[in-house]
This record gives structure tokens, C-alpha cells and sequence, in this order.
């Protein structure tokens, strides 16, 4: 057993470890319980909830690109009434911790999703989605606001006591303002980076390979320009941020809390492996070992980057 | 439960120019497999694409004395990685998670079974037909193609005791025409009272005209989808279909990978199957 401390804690919530399944990657959690111990991560993001049950788009939804794949789900979801009686009891048993994402169409249903889910049991967390690029009402359009996204959060805010975390979208100029926007608005943490709007055509018939058209960019392609923004942000707030962004290796987990995540969310890795997560833990602590650290957090945000200090204030 | 097995490629029998049969060593998935199931396979190398692609488990490989040792595929070369799982050489690995999804249900007798395979459409039924054997099910393949370079295997399920028809687009081996040709005229030559399962698998056009015939003369039908596939697990909810619970309900997109690959051909509502499928 190693004396490695891996607990992070992100405002009043506490995870065993900073791995946490990437909400729409990661089903509700129940679909992995045969090949993942649920209660070995350090949360669970679950697929993204609106008050209703929605059909999402029709297929084709995904398509792969070069190291990455574009999704356009379109958000199909059972809806949080079914989510509470269908699924949290079974994530519950498996001792899940377990994070609401949801989604609504207007900033009152935001607080509705959120008094709801905070009668219910086992919920450790709200994740706000107001980032998904696939969908056109609600979502993205307060993500892309600063006004809406502070709205958004703050009526989310005076309905609950759980940990509230926006979700940020990347399909903005600049990020950092919105992590600014979120934690003035009483966000206890932020997530990001949702996937980048992007779109891809098969030549021979000329017409877009998504039945959306667009769809978001995820995988490996992604990783640097996340990394980078999660690094802006950590400049830009006090707040614990969830890093994420096409994480496929222990080095890569190490490589957002470096930049100042302090802890990450893994999800296209699932498609590729679903038994990613131990190799990622053990990636991790072997890591922590090797530098002399005895704790995830002492890695958070130590990258050292020349003259970091002008360029911030600047 | 699903295993993912870093599995050994045993063999590579190149059919034809675009056909091959991948041979891999895995043990637990052959030993957990039932008919119709499919694994998510991947080269774990660099440049590789990142995805796995789902794939029909075609044969179960076992030693000499019977015991299960891995799985064949049946390939057919279209795109990047169906061409790389061609070209692969005996001795290279293959990540290969399952077995995965819903099986076909293996009638006993009186029953008969018939299976209707378009093409690679073939892959599901090399399982299904051992386990029909193993149940004394009187079965029957009906196996179409565009041409006799399209057919495979013939012999194979000859030696286990299957009837075969064949039919070709041009003509070149069986029959002309379409495979449901022959299985329309045999649908109406069964007294009705005979209990009969089919079982479909091919393009979607052929799956469709099975179901409809099938469903026409009161048949129950199984068809296995193709859709895109990202996770095979459920988590992506990109391989969706639509079905229906009943012929007045509306439709709901399920995931083929947990509710199929195989469904029952009277809910699928083919007029909105993506194209693609």
C-alpha cells in the first residue's frame, strides 16, 4: 500500500483521488459497473440531464479524425426524474461518487435540475453544463455569454448547498474570463474544457460526415490547447479546477495538474480502454514516488514557465 | 463480463482480394462467447486509429480436444482499418474487447432455423450454426452475394449438417439474383403450423426485405445491425437505433451495442435507419 496521499479536494468536496469519468463518456456510471470498481474512481461525472427525457440526433453521431473523434449525441437522456429512480440507487450500491452534469434551456431550469437533485441521495456534486456544442437552445449559449454563464451559476447557487461546477467550453476567445465569470458567481470549482466545435466532410459524397453537421472534438488532438487553458485559468481564479481534455496516459493526468488542475476527467480514454483507470492511478502514484512527493497536490500548478509572473500581469 | 485480451494473431487466411479470416488467440472470449455477439478491436500501435471498431465473432477456435482457444473474424477490406486488419501478419497483436451485446436465441426443435446472410453479413452465423447443431435444430443458410467471389465457407457449414442455399447477383453461383428470391418462395411452400426463427444479417436493404417477408407470412425474424459503433460498452450513445416496442408506438433510438447488435426484425423501424446502417 502506498503512503502516497492522493485525495483532492475541490471546494467542500473531497475525492479519494483526482480521476473523475468525463460526463457523456462514461454512460450513467451503471454501464461500466462490470468492467470498472465504480468506487475506485474519484467521481463520476454522469451524461448530461435535462428536467425531460430528450431522443438526441440521429445517427451518424460520431466520427473519428486524426487522434481524436467528433461526437454529436445531441444530449439523449433519460431525464432526472428516471436518473434519480433508475440509476442513483444502483451507483449508490456500487459507492459511486457521484456528479449530476445537467443542462437546461433557460436559467430556471437550471435551478429547478439543481433543487431537485438536492433532495436526492447521492449526489456529491452539480456539474452545469453550459458547453455542449451540439445542441441549439440552452447550454453553449450561456457558456459563450459572460453574463448568462454568471447567471446561470448564480441561480444555481442560491437553489443548492451541493458543490456547484460549471463546465466550461473552450469555443470561446477567452476562457479565463469565464472561469473569472463562474467563480464571482459562487461556483465552489470549475471543469474544462467541454469539446471544440468542429466539423468533417466525406469528399466523395461532399456532405458533412455528422448528421449535426458540427460535432465536438475530443481525444488527444485537443490535449494541448486544453492544457493551456486550464494553465490560463489557474491564473485567472482561486477556485479548484477539473482539467480535461483528450487524457489517454498517467502522463497526461500529470500533466494537467502541472498545469494547475487539481484533479482531471478522463473521457474518450473509455471508448479506447475501458480499463484505463488503475493503469492511470498507478501511473499517477508511481509518478508522485519517482519526484519524492507525497501528495497529488503538491504537484498542482507547479510548472515552471520563465518570466510567468510579467506575462500574467501584463 | 467483457475481458480485453491483448490477443496473439494466429493466422491470416486472405479469401480474396477483399475478404480474409483473422485467426486470434483469446482464450476467455471464446469460452464466453454465444452466437452473435461481437468484440471491439483496436492495434495498439503508434498511428493507429484511436477508436476500436466493432466486429462479429465468426468462428470459435478450440484445441484438439475441443477446448475453446480464440476467435476468428471475417473481414471484409472497405476502409483504414478494415484494411489493416487484412494486411495484418500471424505473430502482430490485436486488443480485442468481449464478447460483447445481445446473442441470437438458438431455437430447439420442432423448430427450424433459418439464416439469411448479405455478404461479410456471413460473420454472426458460423456461431449460431455450431449451436444449433449442438441442439439438433434443423437449419438452413441462405447466402448472397454479387458474384461467386463473394461466398465463403460454403463447405463449412455443409460439413455441419446446415442446408445452403446460395444465391449471385450475376448469376455465378446458385442462384440469380437475390437471396430473397429462393427464401420467398420457400416461406411460402412451409405449412403454416411449422415453427420457424430467421435469423438475417447483410446489408440493411436485404435485412429489411427479410423482415418484411418475414413478417408478411407471420415469421418471426432476428436481424443483426451494423451501426457506427464507439465504446461497445454504452457509454457514448453513438450506435443508437430505432426501434419500436410496438407497430403504433413511435420509435426510440437504443444502443445496439447493450439492446443488439441483435433485434427482433418486426421493431426495427427501418424507414428511419440512417443509410449508413
Amino acid at each position: 500500500m502506498s503512503s502516497i496521499n492522493l485525495t483532492v479536494n475541490l471546494g467542500q468536496l473531497q475525492l479519494k483521488n483526482p480521476l473523475v469519468a468525463a460526463s457523456g463518456c462514461f454512460g450513467y456510471g451503471t454501464e461500466y459497473s462490470d468492467v470498472v470498481d465504480l468506487s475506485t474512481l474519484g467521481a463520476i461525472a454522469v451524461k448530461g440531464l435535462f428536467l425531460q427525457e430528450r431522443p438526441g440526433h440521429v445517427p451518424p453521431r460520431i466520427v473519428e479524425t486524426p487522434s481524436g473523434m467528433l461526437n454529436a449525441i445531441g444530449l439523449q437522456g433519460i431525464g432526472v426524474r428516471r436518473f434519480i429512480d433508475e440509476r442513483l440507487p444502483a451507483l449508490r450500491k456500487h459507492r459511486a461518487v457521484v456528479i449530476v452534469n445537467i443542462c437546461g434551456t433557460t436559467v430556471d431550469e437550471y435551478a429547478e435540475l439543481a433543487r431537485i437533485l438536492s433532495d436526492a441521495p447521492g449526489v456529491a456534486a452539480l456539474e452545469l453544463n453550459i458547453s455542449c456544442p451540439n445542441i441549439k437552445e440552452g447550454g453553449i449559449t450561456f457558456g459563450c455569454d459572460l453574463r448568462g454563464a454568471h447567471d446561470v451559476v448564480s441561480a444555481v447557487r442560491r437553489a443548492t448547498s451541493l458543490p456547484v461546477i460549471p463546465k466550461l467550453t473552450p469555443n470561446v476567445t477567452d476562457v479565463a474570463s469565464f472561469a473569472r465569470a463562474a467563480e464571482e458567481a459562487g461556483a465552489d470549482a470549475v471543469s474544462l474544457v467541454n469539446t471544440f466545435l468542429a466539423m468533417a466532410i466525406d469528399v466523395e459524397t461532399r456532405r458533412p460526415r455528422l448528421s449535426n453537421v458540427f460535432g465536438g472534438l475530443s481525444g488527444p488532438a485537443i490535449r494541448p490547447i486544453a492544457v493551456r487553458m486550464v494553465y490560463e485559468c489557474r491564473q485567472a481564479v482561486r477556485i479548484p479546477i477539473m482539467g480535461m481534455g483528450g487524457i489517454m496516459t498517467a502522463e497526461d493526468v500529470v500533466e494537467f495538474l502541472v498545469a494547475g488542475a487539481d484533479a482531471v476527467q478522463v473521457g474518450t480514454a473509455n471508448f479506447v480502454d475501458p480499463f484505463v483507470w488503475p493503469k492511470l492511478l498507478d501511473g499517477l502514484t508511481g509518478y508522485l514516488e519517482r519526484h519524492g512527493h507525497g501528495a497529488v497536490r503538491d504537484i498542482v500548478g507547479t510548472v515552471a514557465v520563465p518570466g510567468a509572473a510579467q506575462r500574467i500581469s501584463s | 463480463m467483457p475481458a480485453d485480451v491483448d490477443a496473439l494473431v494466429l493466422s491470416n487466411d486472405r479469401l480474396s482480394e477483399a475478404y480474409n479470416v483473422v485467426g486470434l488467440a483469446a482464450p476467455s472470449i471464446a469460452a464466453a462467447a454465444q452466437p452473435g455477439q461481437f468484440v471491439m478491436v483496436r492495434e495498439d500501435r503508434p498511428g493507429a486509429p484511436l477508436l476500436r471498431r466493432p466486429f462479429s465473432i465468426f468462428e470459435i477456435l478450440r484445441d484438439d480436444q475441443g477446448r475453446p482457444t480464440g476467435i476468428s473474424l471475417l473481414n471484409k477490406r472497405v476502409g483504414v482499418v478494415t484494411g489493416a486488419l487484412y494486411a495484418r501478419e500471424p505473430g502482430g497483436r490485436l486488443q480485442c474487447l468481449g464478447p460483447l451485446g445481445r446473442p441470437f436465441s438458438v431455437g430447439t426443435p420442432p423448430a427450424e432455423a433459418w439464416m439469411v446472410a448479405g455478404g461479410v453479413g456471413l460473420a454472426p452465423f458460423a456461431t449460431l450454426a455450431e449451436a444449433l447443431r449442438e441442439q439438433r435444430t434443423p437449419a438452413t443458410l441462405y447466402y448472397g452475394g454479387r458474384s461467386a467471389s463473394d461466398l465463403f465457407h460454403v463447405d463449412w457449414f455443409e460439413r455441419r449438417d446446415i442446408r445452403v442455399v446460395l444465391a449471385t447477383e450475376d448469376g455465378s453461383r446458385g442462384e440469380a439474383g437475390l437471396i430473397t428470391g429462393p427464401l420467398e418462395r420457400h416461406l411460402a411452400l412451409l405449412p403454416a403450423a411449422a415453427p420457424l426463427m430467421i435469423h438475417a444479417c447483410g446489408p440493411t436493404g436485404m435485412m429489411r426485405a427479410v423482415a418484411q417477408l418475414a413478417q408478411a407470412s407471420g415469421r418471426a425474424t432476428e436481424v443483426s445491425l451494423e451501426p457506427v459503433m464507439g465504446c461497445g460498452l454504452g457509454g457514448c450513445y453513438s450506435c443508437v437505433v430505432p426501434v419500436r416496442s410496438g407497430p403504433a408506438t413511435p420509435s426510440q433510438l437504443v444502443r445496439s451495442c447493450l439492446q443488439g447488435p441483435v433485434f427482433p426484425g418486426h421493431q426495427v423501424a427501418w424507414n428511419e435507419l440512417a443509410p449508413a446502417v
